[in-house]
């Protein structure tokens, strides 16, 4: 039976870049108000689940051409490395550091460490989500 | 390092080297390298001896081993040690002569294993007896217990080997596990004097303060438990008449010895400590006299010899074991005259200690060689070899006319020796010996009239009678010499001895006396040690005439006798409690364990729930824990209300709605509702993450659905739901209460909250107004960092067991 999906489709375009601009403000946000790695992880994975629902696994897999267990173990990493700058200047591990810059377009900014360790989380949580659904999914037995 | 730890060591160096020995010169007999160590040993320990009449010279060495905890390797040379060392290696080094020649250089004969054993056994049996450390002697009392073992399945094809051996270890480990025990409880009484220690003079030392120790008792009743296992006493005696699989070489030297008097030995050793309390003196004189009575009646209903052999080791070991239990009344502090009238049964236990070794140790070779020259050892079929076997004849006689306790030989002194101690202690007038002394004499007097009818038993059914070839496996003719000569040098002992038997006085007896009862006697002082064949006209002589004439009798009419069940029956009626104990025991945990491990977790868990309920009811009960305090509370708005109210009745649905989808959807509703939770409560990053985790949750349930089976109805008996309602209820109540509890001390103790410390730095040290995130990343960022790892093991977990599927019937 061949369906059309065109309702779908159509609204999944526009929603999934809602969706996933939702999820890297929840990720930036979350220092200062809720959100954070973990939110944002969720949501970003969820967007993506959204794409792997409406269209076939096989096209989103051309479009998305990513190794999850690879990014597991890069989301790990930057959360490793970001513990270990604080080794680098004397302090015990996992020491985050802040400070605030003037940047060319955004004005005055702040940047921390957090920011890396979060994004270790983020990419961790989304490769793990992604990981389990698509592995249970495409198993065929 | 002395010359006298070397003794002790000697033999286990030597052990190293017999298997390359073996290996290399397969054309000797291995025995010829084992033998110049018992040899050399004796010679040396024979030097210690006083051979002048003075008083021997006490010999102590101390090598520290585990100093810390006060164990140190000291040798402790005595007259007691002295004594059994010299036997040790003397009867050690005549059983290896035998063993060559008894066990042929074959190929298939492991003789290495065999020849390492045995030193490992000398060398143990040495070091229990030279310790003057309580922990070292443990050890070396346990290697013999291991290496008897191994001795005896030196044939462990067999399967009654295998049986016998298991039955030793199990006793006299236990055994010794309990005179461990007691040790323990000695360092603790000397620990509570302000210096504890394992030396075994030292603590005698203190004998005086540690009589009053609550811990005397038990630690005597313990230490008792060890030497009683070991030296075969009632009701322990059951393992001797089955190690009687070894090789004869290894009875001869374990079970008539060596090994059985260890018990001995730790009995006379712990005499000055003990000695002098009327449950010491109760619990091994009686013991003693019944194990001796038990152990003779049994042997006569004995067919074969090293049966009849071993029960009459055990009669005999109880003999000694009495005689020790009546001498140590000397060491009563309220006798007059120093109780030099009891120390006679000390001197007779250790006469009777020495005669002993020498005549069962020559029995067992001898029967060792009718066993290898006509291959039985059963009664029945022997009999006539009288003048087939003349030198074996001669050296029974010897060894069996001393074991009745016929004159001229040792055995005769020591029987009198023994009849004199009874019937001296019966006009003892402390430890209520008065009104039940009289027993002593009588039983020892039956004892005896069965030790002669045993030994007519074993002395007329062999070698006199019909010669049955037919019978035989082989054609019976005398031993050559090597078998014989070991005997021999025993038996001229046996006569040496009986004849002089002051040769021993002052040079072994009065030394080891002066060991087992000290401060009888003033500096310089000797025991009186006179031992005679002609005492004149005393009751001793008319017991031994009785015995003789009703043993006599007895024998005689054995024939009639003979059909009765109580002959009929070989084996010790105690067998059936070791045998029922030891199969109810494996039966019993198995039963034990399939009544409580079903292998369903359904039983795992509600033993688990159990046991929490119980653990934290009988805590608030016991402390007293309830509290409650409803202050401090926050009103409760409608709409929360509702939200809970929900919240319980799906969670009340759950456990009667049977079809899948509409538990994982129920379940999706509790999750959601738990989120909006978290926005009554305002914890906007927990709503946020709940919902998404619940979605993401939902899904993979629905994904898994797919795969499942329909939810079948399983019969389960209606009291075992109620038993889980009950559980869970109980779980919850608990639960609920510890909350309410944990609530109300809260209040009380007023506890200041961390969070403070975190509402005010998350801006100041972390930068950032979230304060859940700052914490999360930055002020225990560790924790996030480790669940972010578990996160993905779980996902490289699914990956694992979905990729790496296993083919069907293969175990994960």
């Amino acid at each position: 039976m061949k369906t059309n999906y065109l309702m779908l489709h159509t609204i999944t375009r526009i929603v999934t870049f809602i969706i996933l601009s939702f999820s890297i403000y929840l990720f930036f946000a979350g220092h200062n108000s809720p959100g954070g790695g973990f939110i944002g992880g969720l949501m970003m994975a969820s967007g993506l689940i959204l794409l792997y629902l409406s269209f076939d696994l096989k096209t989103i897999k051309r479009v998305l051409p990513f190794d999850y267990s690879t990014l597991i173990a890069t989301g790990l990493l930057i959360a490793l490395l970001t513990g270990f700058n604080g080794l680098l200047f004397g302090d015990p591990f996992l020491t985050q550091y802040f400070d605030y810059f003037e940047l060319p377009i955004l004005g005055e900014v702040e940047l921390t460490t957090a920011l890396p360790f979060d994004l270790g989380v983020f990419i961790v949580v989304v490769a793990i989500t992604l990981l389990i659904i698509l592995t249970i999914a495409e198993d065929d037995s | 390092m002395s010359m006298l730890h070397f003794v002790a060591l000697a033999p286990f160096i030597v052990a190293i080297i017999i298997p390359f020995l073996y290996k290399k010169f397969r054309h000797i007999h291995t025995g010829w390298f084992v033998l110049p160590v018992p040899l050399l040993l004796f010679i040396y320990l024979i030097q210690y001896l006083p051979l002048g009449g003075e008083a021997m010279e006490i010999v102590e060495n101390t090598v520290a081993w585990v100093p810390s905890l006060g164990i140190n390797y000291t040798v402790y040379l005595d007259g007691l040690s002295l004594l059994f060392a010299l036997l040790i290696t003397g009867i050690g080094a005549l059983v290896v002569l035998y063993s060559i020649y008894y066990i042929a250089n074959k190929r298939d004969e492991p003789l290495n294993n065999f020849y390492v054993f045995l030193l490992m056994f000398m060398g143990a049996m040495l070091g229990v007896v030279l310790s003057d450390n309580l922990m070292v002697l443990y050890v070396f009392w346990e290697i013999t217990s291991l290496s008897s073992s191994l001795l005896i399945a030196y044939w462990y094809h067999k399967e009654k080997s295998r049986y016998g051996a298991l039955k030793s270890m199990l006793i006299t480990v236990a055994g010794g596990f309990a005179m461990l025990a007691g040790f323990a409880l000695l360092y603790v009484m000397t620990g509570a004097l302000g210096s504890a220690t394992f030396s075994i003079r030292e603590i005698i030392s203190y004998a005086d303060v540690l009589k009053d120790s609550p811990l005397f008792l038990p630690a005597m009743l313990l230490i008792l438990l060890g030497a009683f296992t070991k030296s075969a006493q009632f009701p322990f005696h059951i393992w001797l008449p089955d190690a009687m699989e070894a090789p004869t070489p290894v009875s001869a030297y374990l079970h008539s010895a060596t090994m059985v008097k260890a018990g001995i030995y730790l009995v006379a050793r712990f005499t000055p400590l003990f000695g002098g309390e009327a449950e010491w003196f109760w619990i091994v004189t009686g013991v003693g006299l019944f194990t001796m009575l038990w152990g003779s009646v049994s042997a006569i209903r004995q067919k074969d010899l090293k049966s009849i052999l071993a029960f009459s080791t055990i009669s005999q070991l109880g003999l000694i074991m009495s005689l020790l239990g009546l001498g140590s009344a000397a060491l009563y502090f309220d006798i007059p005259n120093a109780g030099s009238v009891y120390s006679v049964a000390i001197l007779a236990a250790i006469f009777h200690l020495v005669n002993h070794a020498t005549f069962k140790g020559s029995l067992f070779m001898v029967v060792g060689i009718v066993d290898h020259e006509t291959g039985t050892r059963d009664i029945r079929k022997l009999g006539g070899l009288m003048a087939l076997m003349p030198i074996t004849f001669t050296i029974s006689l010897i060894g069996i006319a001393s074991m009745a306790g016929l004159p001229p030989f040792n055995g005769f002194l020591s029987k009198e020796m023994f009849f004199t101690g009874t019937l001296q202690s019966m006009t003892l007038d402390i430890f209520n010996v008065q009104t039940l002394g009289f027993i002593f004499p009588v039983v020892a007097w039956i004892a005896s009239v069965f030790t002669f009818i045993y030994s007519m038993i074993l002395f007329f059914k062999t070698f006199t009678g019909k010669y049955q070839p037919e019978k035989l496996d082989k054609e019976a003719h005398e031993a050559p010499m090597g078998l014989l000569i070991p005997p021999i040098i025993l038996a001229s002992l046996v006569v040496i001895f009986g004849f002089f038997p002051n040769l021993l006085a002052y040079t072994i007896i009065d030394p080891a006396m002066q060991s087992i009862l000290p401060g009888l006697l003033t500096e310089g002082e000797q025991f009186d040690v006179k031992i005679y064949h002609w005492h004149g006209l005393n009751p001793e002589l008319f017991m031994t005439i009785a015995v003789v004439a009703f043993g006599t009798l007895i024998y005689l009419n054995l024939d009639r006798w003979k059909e009765t069940t109580f002959f009929m029956r070989e084996r010790d009626p105690l067998n059936a409690f070791y045998d029922n104990g030891l199969d109810g025991l494996v039966t019993g945990s198995q039963k034990v364990t399939k009544l409580q491990m079903t292998g369903l977790l359904r039983d795992y868990i509600l033993y688990m729930l159990v046991f929490i309920i119980g653990m934290i009811t009988w805590t608030f009960i016991k402390f007293n824990a309830f509290q409650y305090d409803f202050a401090n509370l926050t009103l409760v708005p409608p709409y929360l209300w509702i939200v809970i109210l929900v919240i319980i009745a799906a969670s009340i649905s759950l456990p009667f709605i049977s079809h899948r989808i509409s538990s994982i959807l129920v379940l999706g509703v509790i999750g959601f509702l738990v989120a909006l939770l978290f926005v009554i409560f305002r914890a906007p990053d927990l709503a946020l993450t709940q919902l998404l985790i619940e979605t993401v949750m939902v899904v993979l349930f629905l994904l898994a659905y797919i795969y499942l089976p329909e939810l079948k109805k399983i019969d389960v008996k209606p009291r075992f739901n109620i038993f889980n309602l009950v559980v869970s209820i109980g779980m919850g109540l608990v639960v609920i209460v510890t909350g309410i509890s944990v609530h109300a001390m809260r209040n009380d103790l007023d506890i200041t909250s961390i969070s403070e410390y975190f509402i005010e730095n998350s801006k100041a040290l972390g930068g950032g107004y979230n304060m859940v995130n700052v914490i999360l990343v930055d002020f225990r960022g560790m924790d996030t960092l480790l669940e972010v790892l578990v996160l993905s093991i779980a996902a490289l977990g699914v990956v694992t067991m979905i990729k790496l599927k296993m083919k069907g019937g293969e175990d994960i």
